[in-house]
């Protein structure tokens, strides 16, 4: 088993490259210059001078090494547009998603596992019904305009919640902070939730409908031990979907981050774009990129302790 | 006279999926150094327990694995050889019917759709190879009517089979090799399906390669009869030869080991002693050893070779049957 | 040969499990269904799917059909009538910060945004596919290398892949369209392998093997048929997240760009308007999230009714 993390680890670095590749041949696939983002604010000299410095007179497989090599070390550059260094840029910004993404996942995955293995074992019920109906709604709803929704009730009718920003307040955990993150939460947590419940609802009708079930049944445990059981059995497989719906939070909160004017990497990401601040736009994917890669990599050697059936040769 | 199928040694090693990156590579010696021949017209069984190579050899001689080794001829033309028999002729001259009858057609297709598709990939036209397919439905005891356009999960298990022998017949092979066939049917279907068997042979005048666990189907279907353990040959020789003769303290365990319904025969010891050894790089000398009752010493050290007893098809891969072998008990 | 007789027997036998009496269909008689009618029968059967697939048609056909409805140009501005509310005359929807016809605007958005949604899977799947079967069945080092490269593409969340995608070559639908195919490409890839590798293990592919017939012959006959189903299923799921993620990159300014009318773009430019019309500014989420889940629930019951026992 240590030989498959092992193996599983070395093979993630050929996944890094080739995704550091595609972030750098991205950005630079489109046509116009690197610079023409500032081009209508300096002059001829200052932009030869900006361009030797950024280094984009070089080849661009130069580019790739220097920028990778860098970027490796922490130095990503500087914003073109703010001057400010990427990477610092990055962390806040970053810190800003993650504190969003932690509140969306922990109600989001919480709510709907519950519901999820709720639903699965009183499969046939009305609430089993209710939980699945809801369960494809959440899947087909664009969190947008669960967002943009979302404000207009608690924002503009009820005047409740806040919306727009993080809010002023010192810390993260003051009320003031809540306030802010409720919404954007929310509206991030609806597919993801939606997932994990359908997930968690088909597992735990697969345990059910198998053999074992019936003979703990016939062994005479009572259906809160079997509930038990069932829920052990599903854990795995629910806690990988977790994981992986996590991962996919964190790298595509932009639209939501957008409504709410949420000061995360969505939202850097967003402004990077139309500002083609070249710097900015690398350093954001090739961050929310690797993460999802390192929080891949983290399921998978999770679920190797977490489900002995999986035989991993 | 030239036999229709000559094998010889014939070989196939798997390798296993070692966890480590630099451990040695482990092979799981599925089919190791496996002669024999079939006589066109007659039916040779293979018996053997589970893992012992059998439905592999079925496969090396379809060509559908590759073989490590060994030389095939057919009809007197070497295989897949330059001058010899190409793959697609050996196809059209050789088929095979499956264990598993539901497995073995595709769900997606009606039964005489399944049944045309080898002469149509031959390049017969659809209305003549369906023609022909319905044809073979009838000679398999199906009414075309009544069976050609179901689905596989329309039929019941015996009929599934017929259809893949109806299948196998399509292309007017010369021999059909029938892996562990009626295995997974019920008695009664099973006897059915024997008699069709030996029924079509008879009429088509066809050839056997019959491979099964089940001592009584093949004494009841065979001719002449190969005994594989662990990848080996360990004795071949007619059916009379085989199951009143046996030599192979193997062969002679296995038939010990069948139930009887005779009273006065009761078995009170297996035949069998130890645990068969792993089939993965198996220990030098004689496989069976470990399990024979009467190893001795230089069983461990030298592989006895498949060698002539008393009549003249009849063969044994046993020290105390081989000259000279220094086995105290060589008769 | 499809008398009513016939039907009505078969229709006996439609549980699709080996009937005992499988011996006893009277000769003459037209035999049970394809196993395609079967699956065709079984969703019309459903009634959430016949009522999303009854909806979607609505929603297509009047978007195929909108340039003769008869409504009002959707581009027609008029700063005096902007944000009438729902229901008011002559503009049944409201009208939108321009002044324009909410209802017409949604319908002929209707155009871009089905396309939009259906297009760029309809792209991955022929390409995504090919590649999957052909991994799927040769197996060995090909496989490898294709999913090798797919995994490479597979290790960005698809909304962040979309967005870098459409954002480095720039706004437009053009660009949004190839960027929705490529984020889309890997897991058509990956799903087709998967169920390729299954079915080519099958028996009776063995068997078609043995029989001597060449690779194209045993994928055209054997594999295809087997493989398409449930790479057809995923697909429909793929259509309703492709309805929500260009949506959303048109929604972000990455997709169609103003004046066109689509969906996603009309939800962010009717954002402004969200104290003073309300409802007016949710018309055009509500849309996406309908279509994308009819696609859903199709999808579902397409899975179902493609149980039948294999």
């Amino acid at each position: 088993m240590l030989y498959y993390i092992l193996r599983r680890v070395l093979y993630t670095i050929p996944i890094a490259i080739g995704v550091s590749l595609i972030v750098f041949t991205l950005v630079h696939l489109a046509p116009g210059d690197p610079l023409s983002a500032v081009m209508g604010e300096v002059d001829q000299k200052m932009l030869a001078e900006m361009r030797a410095s950024f280094g984009y007179d070089k080849p661009l497989p130069l580019q790739y090494l220097i920028w990778l090599g860098s970027a490796l070390t922490g130095d990503m550059g500087y914003s073109l547009r703010t001057g400010a260094p990427v990477f610092g840029t990055l962390i806040d910004a970053a810190a800003n998603t993650m504190v969003l993404g932690v509140a969306a996942s922990f109600v989001g995955f919480l709510v709907g596992a519950s519901a999820g293995m709720f639903a699965g074992y009183h499969h046939g019920t009305w609430v089993d019904k209710a939980v699945s109906a809801a369960a494809i709604a959440g899947v087909s709803i664009p969190h947008y305009w669960l967002a943009i929704i979302l404000v207009i009730v608690f924002s503009v009718q009820l005047g409740w919640l806040p919306s727009m920003g993080a809010g002023a307040g010192a810390s993260v955990l003051s009320w003031d902070a809540w306030k802010h993150m409720l919404l954007p939460a929310i509206a991030l947590a609806a597919i993801p939730c939606a997932i994990v419940a359908r997930t968690a609802r088909a597992c735990v009708m697969e345990i059910l409908s198998m053999e074992f079930v019936e003979a703990l049944r016939a062994r005479g445990l009572s259906e809160r031990r079997i509930l038990l059981h069932v829920s052990r059995n599903a854990l795995p497989t629910v806690l990988a979907v977790i994981g992986l719906q996590f991962a996919h939070l964190l790298g595509g909160s932009i639209l939501v981050e957008v409504v709410f004017s949420w000061p995360g990497t969505g939202y850097l990401l967003n402004l990077a774009i139309f500002d083609r601040d070249i710097p900015v736009l690398q350093g954001t994917i090739l961050l929310l990129a690797l993460f999802f890669v390192l929080t891949n990599l983290v399921v998978d050697i999770l679920q190797t302790f977490a489900d002995p059936r999986i035989s991993r040769a | 006279m030239t036999p229709l199928l000559s094998v010889r040694g014939l070989r196939k090693y798997f390798p296993v999926k070692s966890e480590r990156f630099f451990a040695p590579r482990q092979m799981v010696q599925a089919v190791d150094d496996v002669s024999f021949s079939i006589e066109a017209g007659e039916t040779l069984g293979i018996v053997g327990e589970s893992g012992c190579g059998k439905s592999t050899t079925a496969r090396l001689l379809m060509r559908l694995i590759a073989p490590d080794a060994g030389e095939v001829d057919f009809a007197g033309r070497p295989v897949l050889t330059e001058d010899g028999l190409s793959l697609r002729d050996l196809r059209r001259n050789m088929q095979m019917v499956f264990q598993d009858s539901y497995a073995s057609l595709n769900p997606r297709l009606a039964v005489q759709g399944s049944i045309a598709f080898g002469p149509r990939a031959h390049g017969v036209p659809g209305p003549k190879a369906t023609a022909k397919a319905r044809e073979l439905l009838s000679l398999v005891g199906l009414d075309p009517d009544q069976f050609g356009r179901r689905y596989p999960h329309e039929l019941s298990g015996g009929q599934r089979q017929r259809v893949n022998v109806a299948r196998a017949l399509a292309l007017d092979p010369r021999l059909v090799i029938l892996d562990e066939a009626v295995s997974a049917l019920d008695k009664s279907i099973e006897a059915q399906v024997l008699n069709l068997l030996m029924d079509l042979k008879a009429r088509l005048q066809l050839t056997y390669l019959f491979i099964s666990h089940d001592l009584n189907v093949v004494q009841y279907i065979s001719d002449h009869v190969l005994v594989m353990y662990l990848g080996k040959a360990v004795e071949v020789g007619s059916v009379e030869d085989i199951y009143h003769r046996p030599r192979h303290p193997y062969t002679q365990a296995l038939l010990a080991s069948r139930p009887t319904m005779d009273p006065e025969v009761k078995l009170e010891r297996s035949p069998l002693t130890g645990d068969p050894p792993n089939p993965i790089n198996p220990p030098p000398g004689c496989r069976f050893r470990t399990r024979c009752a009467f190893a001795e010493d230089v069983c461990g050290r030298v592989e006895p070779a498949l060698t002539s007893c008393g009549a003249t098809e009849h063969a044994v891969a046993c020290h105390m049957h081989v000259p000279d072998s220094g086995h105290s008990r060589r008769q | 040969m499809n008398a009513p007789e016939a039907q009505r027997i078969t229709l006996k036998f439609d549980a699709l499990t080996p009937a005992p009496g499988a011996m006893e269909v009277p000769v003459g008689v037209m035999l049970p269904r394809t196993y395609w009618q079967t699956v065709g029968v079984r969703l019309a059967r459903d009634p959430y799917t016949a009522a999303c697939a009854f909806i979607l048609l609505a929603i297509a056909g009047a978007a195929v059909l909108a340039p003769w409805l008869g409504l009002p140009d959707p581009a027609a501005t008029n700063a005096a009538q902007r944000l009438l509310p729902v229901g008011s005359s002559g503009h049944l929807l409201g009208t939108d910060e321009l002044g324009r016809d909410m209802l017409s605007r949604l319908i002929h958005g209707g155009r871009l945004s089905l396309t939009m949604g259906v297009l760029p899977v309809a792209v991955a799947l022929a390409i995504g596919g090919t590649l999957g079967l052909v991994a799927g069945f040769i197996g060995g080092r090909t496989n490898m290398l294709v999913m090798r490269l797919t995994d490479v593409l597979y290790a960005f969340p698809s909304i962040l892949l979309a967005v870098a995608i459409a954002g480095s070559l720039g706004a437009g639908v053009g660009n949004a369209l190839l960027a929705i195919t490529i984020v889309f490409i890997p897991p058509i890839t990956r799903v087709t392998e998967s169920v390729t590798t299954q079915v080519r293990a099958m028996d009776f592919v063995e068997a078609a093997r043995a029989s001597g017939a060449g690779a194209f012959r045993i994928i055209r006959t054997h594999i295809l048929g087997n493989v398409m189903g449930p790479v057809f299923v995923y697909a429909t799921v793929l259509v309703s997240v492709s309805i929500l993620i260009s949506a959303g990159l048109s929604f972000i300014g990455l997709g169609a760009s103003p004046p066109t009318a689509e969906w996603g773009l009309m939800l962010n430019t009717l954002r402004e308007s969200i104290f003073l019309a309300p409802l007016n500014a949710v018309l055009p989420g509500f849309m996406i999230f309908i279509t994308s889940m009819c696609f859903n629930l199709i999808s579902d019951g397409l899975r179902s009714a493609m149980d039948v026992r294999l």
